[in-house]
């Protein structure tokens, strides 16, 4: 076993787990994009970023792929992994703009607007069909291409790969291409009616989310409004 | 042109068809081809046991593997920064008119093929010019016709022969 701190509590997880694993165990929401059980982590979304160590020397790490180390000290909802999140989102966004997944994800930690040029390239390089097809599927007919900008992913010589049994796993599990948002399609605004309007609260909160040991007031659900922390500070005086 | 399995082969089985050879392999293929036939990259990853298309990814992603027919000439100018502010651009520019192609095509007798580089890591000598691996120092438009003449001498002389 190894004890390490998440979200300013002690727990113990399994040796060998990454830190994504034992957050989804002890019940810590840790969005995430191109993560999937059946396959091999990749990291790509960048969605399940938490901040690993504390003070000047905490980084931003991919909870997916980071194993969990004794002693580690894990934050999963601070400020700088909120902004970090909410970016990853509206990047993803400009390139995959009538994706209902990612559109969920923008309306779910209210990104509002995308300050990008919209590409409209309806993949976001997750890489989820072509680990679905090599290691579910067995298939190995399709994968990355090109580096930086070009990028991309596709069969060899863009022609219909022999590999291909025309499983439909790609399809399936693509996150960008399935259930594509059926509402207006605007330039730059983000439709967000497939979901609800009301905005998350996570980012008026600076540390930590609370979890529970303050049932009902542990403050990551409530906003604080004005007066209360006018109270408080007379009280505190 | 005709793609020799054997010859292929013969390049998977000097590196004892080992799966890490796969870019020497690759460079070969290219050094003989000046580029990589797709019957090539089929016969490679039979013989290789890898997918195909992990095959592609890597010859895709190295920018010294083209997978169209290039020129038996490579010119390459560096479009740096430190390159550029020195008039980079410029000899590009003198190159395609002077090759009448652009920047990644080939001429039509597949004589020159014309690549812009990022940085060769050697600014001090910039705005330099890559012919085949021979480095041009400090070049100019001037220079820009003399480079080419040499190289078409060479066609010229191999003809001759």
């Amino acid at each position: 076993m190894i004890s390490l701190k998440m979200n300013r509590l002690d727990v113990k997880v399994e040796d060998g787990w990454t830190i994504l694993e034992a957050a989804k165990f002890y019940g810590l929401e840790i969005p995430t994009l191109c993560y999937n059980e059946g396959l091999s982590p990749y990291g790509g979304c960048r969605l399940c970023l938490v901040e690993v160590g504390e003070g000047p020397r905490a980084k931003l790490v991919s909870s997916c792929t980071y194993p969990v180390e004794e002693g580690l000290v894990v934050r999963t909802d601070t400020r700088r992994v909120i902004e970090a999140r909410k970016m990853m989102i509206e990047l993803m966004l400009s390139l995959a703009p009538n994706s209902k997944v990612i559109q969920d994800l923008a309306s779910k930690f209210g990104v509002k607007q995308v300050r990008f040029k919209i590409r409209n390239e309806e993949c976001i390089l997750c890489g989820l069909c072509v680990r679905m097809c090599s290691e579910q599927m067995d298939g190995r007919a399709i994968g990355f291409q090109n580096r930086g900008y070009k990028r991309k992913i596709s069969t060899p010589f863009d022609i219909r790969s022999e590999e291909c049994r025309l499983c439909g796993g790609c399809m399936y599990i693509c996150p960008a291409c399935q259930l594509r948002c059926q509402g207006p399609q605007a330039d730059t605004a983000v439709c967000n009616a497939c979901l609800n309007m009301d905005p998350t609260c996570l980012d008026h909160y600076d540390d930590l989310q609370c979890w529970m040991y303050d049932a009902g007031r542990c403050g990551t659900c409530i906003r604080e409004s004005p007066e209360k922390s006018a109270e408080k500070e007379q009280t505190s005086k | 042109m005709d793609i020799q399995e054997l010859k292929v082969k013969s390049f998977v089985t000097k590196y004892n068809k080992e799966k890490k050879a796969l870019i020497s392999i690759l460079q070969n293929i290219q050094e003989e081809y000046n580029y990589l036939p797709q019957e090539a990259l089929r016969i490679v990853s039979e013989t290789l046991n890898i997918p195909l298309i992990n095959i592609i990814g890597v010859a895709t992603f190295y920018r010294a593997f083209s997978l169209e027919p290039r020129g038996k000439h490579l010119v390459t100018v560096c479009m740096g920064t430190a390159c550029h502010v020195r008039g980079g651009p410029k000899i590009l520019e003198e190159f395609e008119r002077k090759l009448n192609i652009q920047a990644g095509e080939t001429t039509k007798d597949k004589q020159f093929s014309l690549e812009i580089v990022a940085c060769l890591g050697c600014c001090a000598i910039g705005p330099v010019v890559v012919v085949d691996g021979d480095y041009y120092a400090q070049t100019t438009i001037r220079k820009v016709g003399s480079i080419l003449k040499k190289y078409m001498k060479i066609k010229k002389k191999n003809e001759s022969n």
